[in-house]
């Protein structure tokens, strides 16, 4: 037991969590004590330090900073990869630096949180299927709403494309794992803390965090404390992304296989490219903002407080300065994704690939320029509005040379129409109609009536649900025989598609016409003249609900006892289809030399890569030396 | 050979027959997008503007959507894999220059040229008022509005709204506590009320009748119920209303009573109905029912009810303590908790008396 209770694992976890606990209250209780604050003991106080401080014990304990520790004091460190790869299910439950289990671990998470906030939208229209009050009250409702959108956006899509990337990216550019493996495991084990923070909320005294994703000042500032759960969770959440950007921009600028030049990268590598610029310059302004209202709610800063010279509309400047971006980083991975599927679908080469690569990059650096437009009835001043549009269309101009080129890549080719084509090409569609409601909310005479309304509503759905989660079940199912050796069941994959295809449509189409009727958002009662629309939602949006669990079934039986799948099921030509399915545990045996582009399907005799072993002299960018080559290993 | 032809490019003929399937189902796509009745009635001189804006929207996008779908349903209906085909690939094409140039160029145009309508009706729309131009107070507040505006050199307050048509009016829109939004669905035009700061827009009725103000920024537990009765009158019936309120025998009796001469009934009805917008005081009537104030809300509970068995101290204590104990189906934090501080003792003790007569009488 004294040996479980020192080594790494969730015995000493645990420990480690309630000492955290424990350690929280003596130093509130003791500066308290110290500054002669009465009471001492004051609970507020101590479970605010305690959401802070815990989640770093439970790291300590769990084992992430373990390596690291031994080695800062000078001792023996040990490189046997005893924590590298899987090899019973018990070691997804353990500290691993395996990308591949990372990337396993990732998903799962993330869908744990995505089956969770999806129920909470079913919550959601539960209460909206008639005017009045059905079985929650306003407080609650404001909860299921907020969290329903923190949890799918912070909890389920970003970390989800981490996961996809995080299985699938190192495979593609040849390299053995990604280039910090023990960062990557401590970037994924900070999202279920955020996640369980986040839920636990819901305990909190005063209810849950309940003021909108967004989480506005001042509101954010006098909510109860269930709002402080929130800003602690963001910054956990953030931390791990920010991580794991840094990751995949030194692995993707130092790991590449020989011959693998920035234009022979597959569109999927270029998308988490893009993504991680994102990331690592946006994302801590949605950290300060939030240690902002922590520092306002906590010691009584008055950052948002105009009685003490704090200014209300900069919480919104420096949220949307992320959060924007942050729109962006919800879907370029999805980009990449969708230009995999359909390169090997159509058998055929990525229509304009350069322009797909730079309309990316473009989309980055505009990304930048439009914050504000968030903003357009905030009472800021009026003249920025009309830049602020111009930028905000401009993007419309990279985003439709990415559609077009997609559809141009249809054009002759031999389309195979099964589930992971199916979602690609759904997610063409429903994020045109995604993109142009977004073109109708940049023009600031339209938005001013719509801000606020239902219509936004539709138009977040479409972008994130039917471009962004469409995208993400693309992948999954693409993916699936790679990261479980097994087949998917295709005629489930099928009937999930047309029902969530469908179902989706009548969820969320009907929003555009009420939120321009005047139904504002955010609202648990409306007006009477809503109330056959509505219900028409709430249905559709419960078998839209229902849909998702073909999908659970489908994934979970196939994984069980799905037939085996051959290392290449679907003749790609990038690296990730030329090793076994799945993976051997350091993914190749032989480093990858790459000599062609990564879509060169109709080419005769055509390849990207090929695996010349030992001969192929092996890279040896800075820092990757701790973990030697598959060569040296077995 | 028949192979060949059905991987082949597109012939001339089902050219013709694609840009026609696309040119009807635009056709049909535009006519449906405008025969919706999108907005609700326009009740001021820009809404019809915004309107028109929006069917030109409708009819640029549609063919957008249309385009993309139909190239990509004529694919999947003519090069999708057929038994046979397992190992076939498409042909290698790897882009054309003179496409993408296109591409980038037609969306740029249709950008420029949106961004220019969009920007000459912004300027219309934010044009400053004109000088006289009526103005309005509007102050959101946890969760209720208030009005005030200066007529015949005497301020006016209310928690409705109440505008003469036709005349340009200039509302400078403020908040006591958290983000509040003023917009009227009818006139097309919202702002953020931000605290410390005054924002606000400038438009003219143009429509009699009655709608609602919508808080449309989430305020707190209250904001689905935090709407105000806007009242746009013909310019005969305003003055009417001006005349009304600004005689003393009501409206001043707020004001009045500070100076003990007016009936403490008066004032317990003027501060139930009317409320005391100087102190933040929000209307009961606001929120509740009550058969002797002539109020009909249903936001909170109905008095006539829920305190037809309560002795004044009881009601006292709802006042003051509104989350104390609560009626069954309604939230906790709902109410405001400042009446304690914003009613003076004389104040509260009036309209307690008010209430405990009206909802106690047979």
């Amino acid at each position: 037991m004294a040996a479980k209770l020192t080594s790494p694992g969730w015995y000493r976890a645990l420990l480690y969590t309630v000492l955290g606990v424990a350690f929280a209250l003596g130093l509130s209780a003791g500066l308290r004590a110290i500054f002669n604050l009465d009471p001492v003991y004051a609970w507020q106080s101590w479970v605010t330090i305690a959401l802070l401080m815990t989640p770093l014990f439970f790291l300590a304990g769990i084992g992430c900073f373990d390596y690291w520790w031994r080695w800062a004091r000078g001792r023996k460190v040990v490189d046997d990869h005893a924590d590298h790869g899987a090899h019973s299910w018990r070691d997804y439950f353990k500290v691993n630096t395996d990308h591949k289990v990372i990337g396993i671990q990732y998903i799962c998470v993330s869908f744990f949180f995505m089956f969770v906030g999806g129920l909470m939208a079913m919550l959601v229209r539960a209460e909206l299927a008639q005017p009045g009050r059905q079985f929650v009250d306003a407080n609650t409702y404001n909860g299921l709403f907020s969290i329903h959108a923190t949890l799918l956006i912070f909890l389920f899509v970003i970390p989800v494309f981490a996961g996809i990337a995080n299985y699938v990216l190192p495979l593609m550019i040849g390299a053995p794992d990604m280039a910090f493996p023990r960062l990557n495991a401590l970037s994924f084990w900070m999202l279920p803390l955020a996640g369980i923070i986040m839920l636990l909320s819901f305990l909190a005294p005063g209810g849950s965090f309940a003021a909108g994703w967004t989480a506005y000042a001042p509101l954010s500032v006098h909510q109860p404390l269930g709002a402080t759960f929130f800003t602690v969770a963001v910054q956990f959440a953030g931390a791990s992304s920010i991580a794991t950007a840094l990751n995949f921009l030194v692995t993707i600028i130092t790991m590449r296989a020989p011959g693998m030049t920035f234009f022979r990268m597959p569109l999927l590598v270029w998308a988490n490219f893009s993504t991680s610029l994102l990331v690592v310059i946006a994302t801590p302004f949605i950290a300060a903002s939030q240690f902002m209202v922590l520092l306002d709610r906590a010691l009584g800063f008055n950052f948002f407080n105009p009685a003490g010279g704090g200014d209300v509309l900069m919480y919104q400047h420096i949220f949307w300065f992320y959060s924007h971006p942050a729109v962006y980083i919800m879907m370029l991975p999805g980009f990449g994704i969708i230009s995999e599927v359909l390169a090997t679908r159509a058998r055929k080469p990525i229509f304009g690939y350069r322009m797909m690569a730079f309309s990316l990059l473009a989309i980055v650096v505009l990304g930048f320029t439009v914050w504000a437009h968030h903003m357009f009835v905030s009472g800021m001043q009026n003249w920025i509005r009309i830049p602020m549009m111009i930028t905000t269309a401009i993007i419309a101009i990279p985003t439709g040379i990415k559609i077009f080129s997609w559809v141009a890549t249809l054009w002759r080719g031999v389309l195979k129409m099964d589930t992971p084509m199916l979602w690609a090409v759904g997610f063409i569609t429903m994020f045109t109609l995604g993109g142009i409601s977004g073109v109708m909310l940049a023009m600031v005479p339209l938005d001013i009536h719509v801000s606020d309304t239902y219509f936004i509503v539709a138009h977040i759905h479409y972008v994130l649900f039917g471009g962004s989660m469409f995208t993400i079940f693309a992948g999954i199912y693409f993916w699936f025989p790679k990261m479980t050796g097994r087949m998917y069941n295709e005629r489930l994959g099928k009937l999930h598609f047309w029902l969530t295809f469908v179902f989706f449509n009548l969820t969320f189409a009907p929003m555009h016409l009420i939120g321009v009727q005047g139904m504002p958002r955010r609202v648990y009662d409306y007006a009477q003249q809503f109330a056959t629309w509505n219900l028409i939602i709430s249905l559709s949006s419960f078998v839209l609900g229902l849909s998702s669990l073909i999908f659970l079934y489908n994934m979970i039986v196939s994984w069980r006892a799905g037939t085996r799948a051959v290392a290449n099921p679907w003749r790609s030509l990038t690296i990730e289809w030329q090793v076994s399915s799945p993976p051997p545990i350091f993914n190749f045996d032989a480093i990858p030399s790459v000599v062609g582009g990564p879509y060169e399907y109709g080419v005769p005799g055509a390849v990207h890569a090929v695996f010349k072993g030992a001969e192929v002299p092996s890279p040896v960018p800075a820092g990757v030396d701790a973990s030697p080559t598959p060569a040296t290993e077995h | 050979m028949g192979e060949d032809t059905r991987r082949g490019s597109v012939t001339g003929r089902m050219w013709a027959t694609l840009i026609a399937i696309g040119l009807v189902a635009s056709a049909i796509g535009i006519a449906l997008g405008l025969s919706i009745r999108w907005f609700p009635v326009a009740g001021s001189t820009i809404a019809h503007k915004i309107d028109t804006f929006w069917d030109v929207l409708i009819i640029v996008s549609v063919p957008i959507f249309v385009g993309v779908t139909t190239m990509v349903l004529f694919s999947i209906w003519r090069w999708r894999q057929r038994p046979g085909e397992e190992l076939l690939d498409g042909p290698p094409i790897h882009g054309n220059t003179k496409l993408e140039v296109v591409w980038t160029t037609i969306p740029t145009i249709i950008i420029a040229g949106l961004c220019a309508y969009a920007t000459i009706l912004l300027l219309d729309i934010q044009s400053a008022p004109a000088k006289g131009t009526r103005i309005i107070n509007v102050t959101g507040q946890q969760f209720a509005w208030t009005f005030s505006t200066v007529e015949n050199g005497k301020k006016i307050q209310t928690n409705e709204l109440y505008v003469p048509v036709g005349e340009p009016i200039n509302f400078k829109v403020r908040s006591l506590d958290v983000i509040h939004d003023f917009w009227v669905p009818e006139w097309r035009l919202k702002v953020d009320a931000v605290p410390g700061i005054t924002t606000g827009y400038s438009l003219t009725p143009s429509r009699v009748g009655n709608y609602q103000v919508v808080c449309a920024e989430l305020c707190g537990l209250g904001h689905a119920f935090m709407r105000a009765n806007v009242h746009v009158l013909p310019a005969a019936k305003y003055a009417a209303w001006v005349q009304k309120v600004t005689t003393p025998v009501g409206a001043a009796a707020v004001g009045a009573a500070s100076n003990g001469s007016a009936s403490v009934a008066t004032l317990g009805k003027q501060l139930f109905v009317a409320g005391n917008p100087s102190t933040g005081t929000i209307a009961c009537g606001t929120c509740h029912t009550m058969k002797a104030a002539a109020t009909s809300s249903a936001t909170g509970p109905n008095l006539d009810k829920a305190l037809a068995h309560d002795p004044a101290s009881a009601i006292k204590d709802s006042i003051v303590n509104p989350n104390t104990e609560v009626v069954p189906g309604y939230a906790k934090g709902v109410m405001p908790v400042n009446y304690g501080k914003t009613l003076n003792t004389q104040q509260l003790d009036a309209l307690v008396a008010y209430i405990y007569k009206s909802v106690h009488r047979r």
